[in-house]
């Protein structure tokens, strides 16, 4: 007999396909001439298995979400790795049954239509097996749509808002199994071909099933429903699942993201499921700041619509990146779109005034935010001074910024003026190494200036060095201290444990809970990527960060950045020191046990 | 008969103090540090007439033999307990003062120059600020730490004041003044130094100040520039050196000083801005007492017999102060009567 209800399902299948391979190949030639030779070679090397694993990890069983919120990542697992299943062992059901290749590929998703009655055991065990793999997404399409109307229960703040298109591929996704489980019930009850839930539901349908307009019908539907998803897809946030196994291996070939928009960012972009993970990792949120976080961003982005201020109203603290489950480069792409959205500033940076050019081994910049915290710049002074270090203090008096302020307001040609005069001055000294106080300059220095035989260190592993080579003294202060991970020198660079060991050697450090410490550190408001931010959001933000420390009642809070210092500063609650001024404070007074200059008196009041 | 508190011993305490004591009302009068007088027994000469601020409070003295005064030196108050009808003054030391009216004259603290990192109080020598420049009136000697005679010397105005970044974004009313003030009597210190004044805008509010300011032109020489300090540094020789932008002439300036004066601004007093934090009293959002209104009721809080008198509303000047203090001393006689 000639069927026909096949049809809207092969429709949106070769729609999807023809679209699909078209972007990736699109995708592919966009891609930089290095990243394609990267790609190619990548084929040939062991991280490949790498790839398959971390797509069948993430891909299939969306094992990150399922970490941080087990509810969560059931539902998503189901859909993803309980279809895939549910299409492989299909198919395997097919070979097994027709003892050959021999079909076309559209028979197994339509089976129980076409081979209705099969009374091996084998076929059993097949159809039992396929009845729990149905139920298995069940449950999970229950949960997505239990999600839309009641997210409380996962333990989520914030679900993401849809469009038209989301709402069509949602509705038919939601339609899919359901309208399966209908369809395979009416197969059931006609033929008995189902196990024990098709063969239960078809039981309930009894007679009904046996009208051809439902039996028929009923087929149709479902295919209907994978038509309507297919060609939906791509339009919609589930063009994720393709786009994010794609972007999977890419990753592992080693492409990164670039400070121009590009391919690969592009492909990025359209592999945020909008999970809404990262909206509960933000700050701003408490600050009632609420559309600017990635997820939003990413999506007026797809949407082409205005992104002006979910692009520059966000701090780039990076919060939200450490969290993402899909491991997007968030902070570069918000970075590499403001640098493509911002005009060019048109004035010329020569009237700088370089400094002196000197030659030295070792060279000091402290940056213009360390030149507001002058206490951390004495402090590096008096440090060098007692281990005899010679430093050319480079921008003591003239400075030139490091430019990486520039480059996270998108003026990456700007910036680059200055990086040029700073690498002139520190090449043409001669120095061997480089020292910053500043995070922010700290990652300019080490990812955008071309400083191939220098060694570029940050205050605060300087210090440490030296006091492993004993250069520095033991000397306790009898005092707690709590310290901040700045975003910059933490998720920015990674650097967690120097500044830490630093901090235990000269005090008694309170450590923090987990969910705020290390890469889900708080940002303390005033990151330099905020720059459309209101003063009552920041303020927010630092008072929210100051009430959390202020719980363990510490004697002083130890940042090492001098934004985060300034910042938390203007709060008053606690004293607060950059790691610098802690060192020169245990070594010049290491008997003083309490000064704390900047505490409010704090009454306690019934 | 009624037990009458009055928290803190500044010029607005000692007058609502004054007033009560003739109308032969006792008085339990709580200090915290170890003398009468508050903020301005740190000064020497008082705007806009040069008053010397010593005599203003030598006026009070004869309180202190008062028989009706109790007065409690070296007494902080911790908190007020309102739980019951008549409230319970709880100080630091454990001491408790029943009372059934309190008069909060806490007044206010100057600006922790410290949090302006940037302008180098604290970390460089010659960095001072206006209070301690008030002592050096007292002591009749303007001198750096190093000994010398400061022969260029910049008053910045604005120090804790309309800076949102330090959390005070209001304007602290006294300081322009002071500053005008500071600058003349430096100048006739010393006559050959060169005096200069970093303003925002002069905020001269008073009916002579305007008088004071050209005075300070046209008699002392001084400069004004208008334009914020951007950033304070120290010179090899221990000189500051300052980033100015001039917004007049819109170019950015520096020039190097032998001494800068940072004209720090008023801040609510530790006792009123605890309240930021707990429930008791209203505060504003700069953390000082909020009266009911701030017209009619000016001395007056939300809870029956608790009462408010000068700078821990805001700032005032100390003419304004006392006449305040005066009519909170009306508002506490009506409040005995009426009871
Ligand atoms: C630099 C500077 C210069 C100034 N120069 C002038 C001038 O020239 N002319 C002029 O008119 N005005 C001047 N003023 C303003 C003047 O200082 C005030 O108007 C005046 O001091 C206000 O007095 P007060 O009593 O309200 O507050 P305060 O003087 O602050 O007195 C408050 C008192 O309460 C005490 N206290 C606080 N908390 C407690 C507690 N918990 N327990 C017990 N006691 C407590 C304090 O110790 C203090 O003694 C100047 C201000 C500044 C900042
Ligand atoms: S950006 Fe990452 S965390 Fe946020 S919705 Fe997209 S995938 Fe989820
Ligand atoms: S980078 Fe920080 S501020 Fe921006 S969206 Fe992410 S968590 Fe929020
Ligand atoms: S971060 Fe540091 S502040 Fe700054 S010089 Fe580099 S930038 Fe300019
Ligand atoms: S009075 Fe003058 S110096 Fe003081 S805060 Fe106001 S404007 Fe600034």
């Amino acid at each position: 007999m000639k069927t026909y209800f096949q049809y809207p399902f092969l429709i949106g299948m070769i729609f999807l396909f023809a679209f699909l391979i078209y972007l990736y190949v699109r995708w592919y030639t966009k891609l930089s001439k290095y990243d394609k030779v990267r790609f190619r070679k990548f084929w040939g090397t062991k991280k490949v298995w790498k790839a398959i694993y971390d797509s069948i990890n993430d891909g299939l069983l969306h094992a990150s979400i399922f970490k941080k919120n087990p509810v969560l990542g059931y539902m998503h697992m189901s859909l993803a790795f309980g279809w895939f299943l549910l299409i492989v062992i299909g198919h395997l059901e097919v070979v097994v049954a027709t003892g050959g290749l021999n079909f076309p590929f559209y028979y197994a998703i339509f089976f129980r239509y076409f081979e209705p009655v099969h009374a091996t055991t084998i076929a059993k065990i097949f159809a039992a097996v396929m009845d729990f793999l149905l139920l298995f997404i069940l449950v999970g399409v229950a949960l997505a749509i239990t999600k839309r109307f009641y997210k409380k229960i996962f333990g989520m703040k914030h679900t993401t808002k849809l469009k038209p298109l989301d709402k069509v591929a949602l509705y038919s996704l939601w339609a899919i199994f359901p309208l399966r489980l209908f369809a395979e019930s009416c197969s059931a009850a006609v033929y008995q071909n189902g196990s024990f839930l098709t063969n239960t539901t078809g039981a309930w349908l009894g007679n009904i099933a046996n009208s051809p307009v439902i039996y028929q019908g009923s087929w149709w539907l479902y295919s209907f429903a994978l038509c309507f998803f297919f060609i939906a897809l791509p339009f919609s946030r589930y063009m994720h699942i393709p786009t994010e196994i794609y972007y999977i291996f890419l990753r592992n070939a080693g492409i990164k993201t670039k400070k121009t928009w590009e391919s690969y960012a592009q492909i990025q972009l359209y592999s945020c499921s909008r999970c809404g993970v990262c909206l509960d990792a933000c700050q701003l949120y408490d600050a009632g700041i609420s559309d600017v976080q990635s997820v939003y961003f990413l999506q007026f982005i797809r949407n082409k619509e205005d992104a002006e201020k979910p692009l520059f109203g966000c701090l780039i603290c990076g919060r939200c990146q450490v969290e993402c489950p899909v491991h997007l480069n968030l902070n570069d792409l918000r970075t590499a779109l403001r640098i493509k959205a911002s005009k060019p500033l048109t004035f010329s940076y020569s009237y700088t005034q370089k400094p002196e050019q000197q030659s030295a081994d070792t060279i000091y910049f402290a940056g213009c935010m360390t030149h507001l915290t002058p206490g951390t710049k004495k402090s590096m002074a008096k440090i060098f001074d007692y281990v005899g270090e010679k430093v050319w203090f480079m921008d003591e008096d003239k400075s030139i910024c490091c430019g990486r302020p520039l480059m996270l307001a998108g003026q990456y040609d700007s910036a680059a003026q200055l990086i040029e005069k700073n690498t002139e001055l520190i090449k043409e000294s001669g120095a061997k190494n480089l020292i910053l106080s500043c995070p922010y300059c700290y990652k300019v220095f080490k990812e955008d200036y071309i400083l191939p035989d220098i060694n570029i260190k940050f205050h605060a592993n300087y210090i440490k060095e030296l006091i492993d080579q004993k250069k520095l003294p033991d000397s306790k202060l009898n005092i707690t201290a709590i310290y901040h991970d700045p975003c910059e020198l933490g998720r920015g660079m990674n650097i967690y444990q120097e500044p830490r060991d630093v901090i235990e050697h000269y005090s008694h450090r309170i450590p923090l809970q987990k969910s705020k410490d290390k890469d889900q550190a708080l940002c303390c408001g005033a990151g330099l990527g905020g720059i459309n931010l209101t003063g009552d959001a920041k303020n927010a933000m630092t008072h929210n960060a100051m009430t959390y420390f202020d719980k363990f009642n510490p004697d002083v809070l130890v940042t090492a950045c001098p934004l985060c210092k300034k910042t938390f500063v203007s709060d008053r609650r606690i004293e607060v020191l950059d790691i610098a001024e802690l060192v020169v404070k245990a070594i010049e007074q290491p008997n003083e046990l309490k000064a704390l200059p900047h505490r409010e008196k704090s009454y306690a009041i019934s | 008969m009624k037990k009458i508190a009055v928290i803190g011993g500044g010029v607005a305490g000692l007058e609502v103090s004054k007033q009560l004591l003739e109308a032969n009302i006792p008085v339990t009068l709580i200090e915290q540090s170890s003398k009468i007088g508050g903020n301005i027994k740190n000064y020497a000469y008082l705007f806009p007439d040069f008053y010397n601020a010593e005599e203003l409070l030598n006026s009070y003295h004869y309180l202190i033999t008062d028989p009706n005064l109790q007065l409690l030196l070296n007494t902080e108050v911790a908190k007020i307990d309102f739980s019951k009808k008549t409230y319970n003054i709880l100080t630091k030391d454990g001491i408790s003062v029943p009372a059934d009216a309190i008069v909060i004259a806490t007044g206010y603290n100057t600006f922790d120059a410290r949090l302006k990192e940037e302008f180098g109080y604290g970390i460089y020598e010659n960095v001072i600020t206006s209070v301690q420049l008030e002592q050096m009136f007292k002591n009749k000697e303007i001198k750096t730490p190093s000994g010398k005679i400061p022969e260029r010397i910049g008053f910045i105005h604005c120090v804790g004041s309309r800076d949102a970044k330090v959390g005070n974004t209001y304007c602290s009313r006294l300081c322009c003044v002071t500053a005008i003030k500071q600058a003349i009597e430096t100048k006739k210190f010393l006559p050959s130094a060169e005096i200069f004044c970093f303003y925002i805008d002069l905020r001269m509010y008073g009916l002579l100040f305007e008088d004071l300011y050209l005075s300070a032109q046209r008699d002392y020489n001084i400069q004004f520039v208008r334009g914020r300090l951007s950033e304070a540094s120290e010179m090899l020789d221990k000189r500051i050196l300052i980033k100015v932008e001039d917004t007049l002439i819109g170019k950015p300036l520096q020039m190097s000083a032998d001494m800068i004066v940072l004209m720090v601004g008023m801040e609510a007093s530790d006792f009123s801005k605890q309240f930021k934090y707990h429930n008791g009293l209203e505060v504003n959002e700069h953390g000082f007492f909020n009266p009911i209104n701030p017209h009619n009721l000016r001395n007056l809080t939300s809870k029956d017999g608790i009462f408010l008198a000068g700078t821990a509303i805001g700032p005032m000047s100390v003419g304004e102060t006392l006449d305040h203090a005066r009519g909170t001393a009306l508002s506490v006689l009506s409040f005995i009567n009426a009871n």
